[in-house]
């Protein structure tokens, strides 16, 4: 960022004559209004629409296919629909906290895309404690989510935004323990040092380095699902238990946030997991693209693309889930959490720290890699065998067309 | 220090609340999660149903009591068909008899398809609601043939049914059998043994036995209770007799007897009962007429009388007052839902709010029976 701005200031030489700040300033607001409006909400608008399409399929209906080629405008359309809404304050309502929750949790979620990198290079800025400021800044989500439930007025609300608050701050324990056997490996916070620690192939990730690792990525990445209010744990907004929980009373684009932030969310897991376990944007074509010579290091095509792919198949993933599980109870969520996840996230870094040990002292371990990664092959295997299964037993019409 | 003060929230579940399936009302008090108290509060859709009676005539009644439980109209009809028949003496065709069973046992699953789905879907799984609805529609383009409503059928008739079985629904019906059968496997196995749902209804607001008897519990609520009561088997009408099934009841298969994935799974085993009801019936109808010669304008002697058979939500009983005029003197219905709500207050101190809407679909509770 700081490179890109120095850049433009040494071609325009206009600029200065401008103090240093305001041109950072203006050059940090530009990117960031690029940010929102052609990946983040973008994002979110598409995820919308795809995750009702999914849903659609997965529930043997057809989903949105009005608006657009198979109704991919939808979520336009729904946008703009929410914009003409009346925006509603209750009466009874604590009108400042009411308007400004919902910025609070977009702000929250949107702070986290400054250290999610595309690409080799590709990044708003590498900060050098790059998971430390997700963990840090993410947290304002529950701040702005316990605002809406409190200000709201509504006592569904308020139960919504405490469950909401109670799991977030449970959750965030063991996903942070879960990160740290990661970052004992990899010696940084940062997120393109820990992406550069793994290599492309997929026993060179993180997810299959060691044991600990290899459950250390499910504990992250079921805990980032509760962390997003994601089925299993989407206890904070179960509409048939609390209406619509912290969010029943907003209307209109204020409304609109909240789901925004949702959708996005599902990006932000998506990628952090990908960075963490799974390799990242390391690709073996990185290679070639810098033998090409023609597309500069920074630039890197391939290895973006490869993030990305990850992080969409994560994302769909993710939306699967949420359409297959019912939802978990406040106590078993909680159960969940402190007497499984984080005694095991604690077992994982002092087995990290003895592996690591223990490692140097025998190369020989470096092959359990090869181990995790069959292990790990085997889970989609499972999953695959018991959907033929299904589809054998299955007497109704199965339909794998997504497009009707 | 100032003292730091804690008091019980009340709660106001309904009358507009998703999971209270109609216009319900509960007022609850909680500490945070956890439920102290609950006050059902019935009325919300009471349309008087019961004074209607007395202003129109026996047949003209018949409409209204497709209103009663509007989940499962057929059997409502079936109820009062059978009432007025036994206080006139009327006489039933047997034809008659096997279209009323199997239009009765049609609705029934379609009516415990419904608290399946809606069931799985206040657990939270919103997935399986859209096949088990898939299901239904399909008996309901069956019982469209039969009697050309979709949902308020008013096809049971005093004296017999309103119209013969249409060409080629025999078949129809059969294919839907074959087709249904082996998808209640299917529904078992999306929905019923997975890991969570398993784990949310287990265990959850046990009614034993005793409690559920001296709370007047009926149908499947009161077998998933283990009480092996049915009144098709134990005070069996029309030609029940005659076919065979089962009475399922619950088993504590994963938790205790009485729990709500007994009531849960109670319902699933009486759908594959009631198609092997419809089997034998379609196999063993005899031809012949389908309503017998009734008066346009019925008088039943004077008199008073209850009867009671088995709805889809268990008891539903007529008890009728005849002064031997044109109308009713005085109609009392007694339905299975509103017994389900009085035993609410009861068992539902000192569980969360989210065994409450497990609790409420669970006993499958209809609003417009709870109130008529």
């Amino acid at each position: 960022m700081e490179r890109l701005a120095d850049y433009i200031v040494y071609n325009l030489p206009f600029l200065q004559q401008i103090p240093r700040v305001i041109v950072d300033l203006i050059i940090m607001l530009f990117f960031a209004t690029c940010m929102l409006l052609f990946w983040v909400a973008l994002f979110a608008g598409i995820t919308s629409w795809v995750e009702r399409r999914v849903a659609g399929r997965i529930q043997s209906r057809i989903g949105p296919n009005r608006v657009g080629p198979q109704g991919f405008l939808q979520w336009i359309a729904d946008g703009l629909k929410c914009f003409l809404k009346e925006d509603f304050v209750p009466a009874a309502a604590d009108k400042k906290l009411f308007l400004l929750a919902p910025y609070i949790v977009f702000a929250g979620m949107f702070a986290v895309f400054v250290v999610v990198p595309f690409g080799d290079g590709l990044i708003i800025s590498n900060l050098n404690i790059g998971i430390f400021y997700v963990l840090a800044i993410s947290s304002l989500v529950v701040v702005g989510i316990l605002m809406s439930g409190w200000s709201s007025n509504n006592k569904w609300s308020l139960l919504g935004g405490m469950r909401s608050a109670a799991q977030i701050v449970s959750y965030e324990i063991p996903v942070s323990l879960a990160i740290l056997p990661v970052i004992l490996l990899t010696g940084s916070l940062g997120m393109q040092d820990i992406i550069r620690a793994q290599g492309p192939y997929p026993w060179q990730w993180f997810a299959f380095h060691n044991p600990f690792t290899f459950i250390a990525f499910f504990i992250f990445f079921i805990g980032a699902l509760a962390e997003g209010n994601r089925t299993p744990f989407d206890i904070p907004e179960a509409e048939s238990e609390l209406v619509a929980g912290y969010n029943t009373e907003y209307s209109g684009m204020r409304f609109v946030f909240f789901f925004f932030a949702e959708w996005a969310n599902l990006y932000i897991i998506a990628a952090l997991t990908v960075t963490l376990f799974l390799g990242g944007w390391n690709t073996p074509a990185h290679l070639y693209t810098n033998l090409f010579g023609l597309l500069h290091r920074s630039v890197d095509v391939a290895g973006t693309f490869v993030f990305i792919l990850k992080s969409l198949f994560l994302v769909f993933v993710i939306i699967w889930i949420r359409w297959t599980l019912p939802r978990l109870r406040v106590d078993q969520m909680m159960d969940v959490c402190w007497k499984y996840f984080v005694p095991f996230s604690f077992a994982n870094i002092v087995g990290t720290i003895i592996w690591m040990v223990l490692a140097d002292a025998a190369p020989v371990l470096g092959y359990v890699r090869y181990i995790l990664f069959v292990v790990g092959l085997m889970v989609p295997l499972a999953i695959a065998m018991k959907i033929t299964r299904n589809f054998r037993l299955a007497k109704s019409e199965i339909h794998l067309n997504p497009f009707i | 220090m100032t003292e730091f003060i804690t008091e019980e929230m009340t709660l106001n579940m309904g009358p507009q609340h998703p999971s209270t399936h109609g216009v319900l009302r509960f007022q609850l008090t909680s500490d945070g999660e956890v439920i102290h108290s609950v006050k059902p509060d019935v009325g919300y859709l009471h349309r008087s149903i019961e004074k209607i009676a007395e202003k129109v005539t026996y047949h003209g009644f018949m409409p209204y009591t497709d209103r009663v439980d509007y989940v499962a109209a057929m059997n409502s009809n079936f109820a009062w068909a059978l009432t007025v028949e036994k206080l006139g003496g009327y006489q039933v065709p047997e034809r008659a008899e096997y279209l009323r069973v199997i239009a009765a046992e049609l609705n029934r699953i379609s009516s415990h398809l419904i608290m399946l789905g809606v069931m799985a879907m206040d657990i939270g799984a919103v997935t399986p609601f859209p096949y088990f609805l898939r299901e239904r529609e399909t008996i309901n383009d069956l019982l469209e043939e039969l009697c050309g409503a979709r949902l308020t059928y008013n096809y049971i008739r005093i004296g017999g049914v309103s119209s013969d079985l249409p060409d080629g629904f025999r078949d129809r019906a059969l294919r839907f059998l074959d087709h249904f059968e082996p998808i209640i496997d299917e529904f078992n196995r999306l929905i019923t043994y997975n890991e969570i749902f398993v784990n949310r209804l287990a265990n959850i607001v046990i009614i034993p036995r005793e409690q559920a008897i001296a709370w007047a519990l009926v149908g499947p609520n009161l077998r998933a209770s283990g009480v092996k009561w049915d009144l098709r088997k134990d005070e069996p009408y029309s030609i029940y007799p005659q076919v065979e099934f089962d009475i399922p009841v619950g088993k504590g298969e994963v938790g205790t007897v009485g729990d709500c994935f007994d009531r849960f799974i109670v319902r699933v085993d009486e759908m594959r009962e009631s198609s092997k009801i419809i089997r034998q019936c379609l196999d063993k109808m005899p031809e012949g007429e389908i309503q017998s010669k009734l008066p346009r304008q019925l008088k039943p002697p004077k008199g008073e009388v209850y009867v009671r058979s088995e709805s889809a939500r268990g008891e539903m009983g007529y008890y009728l007052v005849s002064n031997g005029g044109l109308n009713p003197e005085r109609v009392k219905i007694r339905t299975g839902s509103f017994s389900a709500m009085a035993i609410m207050e009861e068992v539902s101190k000192g569980i969360m709010i989210a065994d409450m809407v497990a609790l409420i679909s669970s006993l499958d509770v209809i609003a417009p029976e709870i109130d008529r």
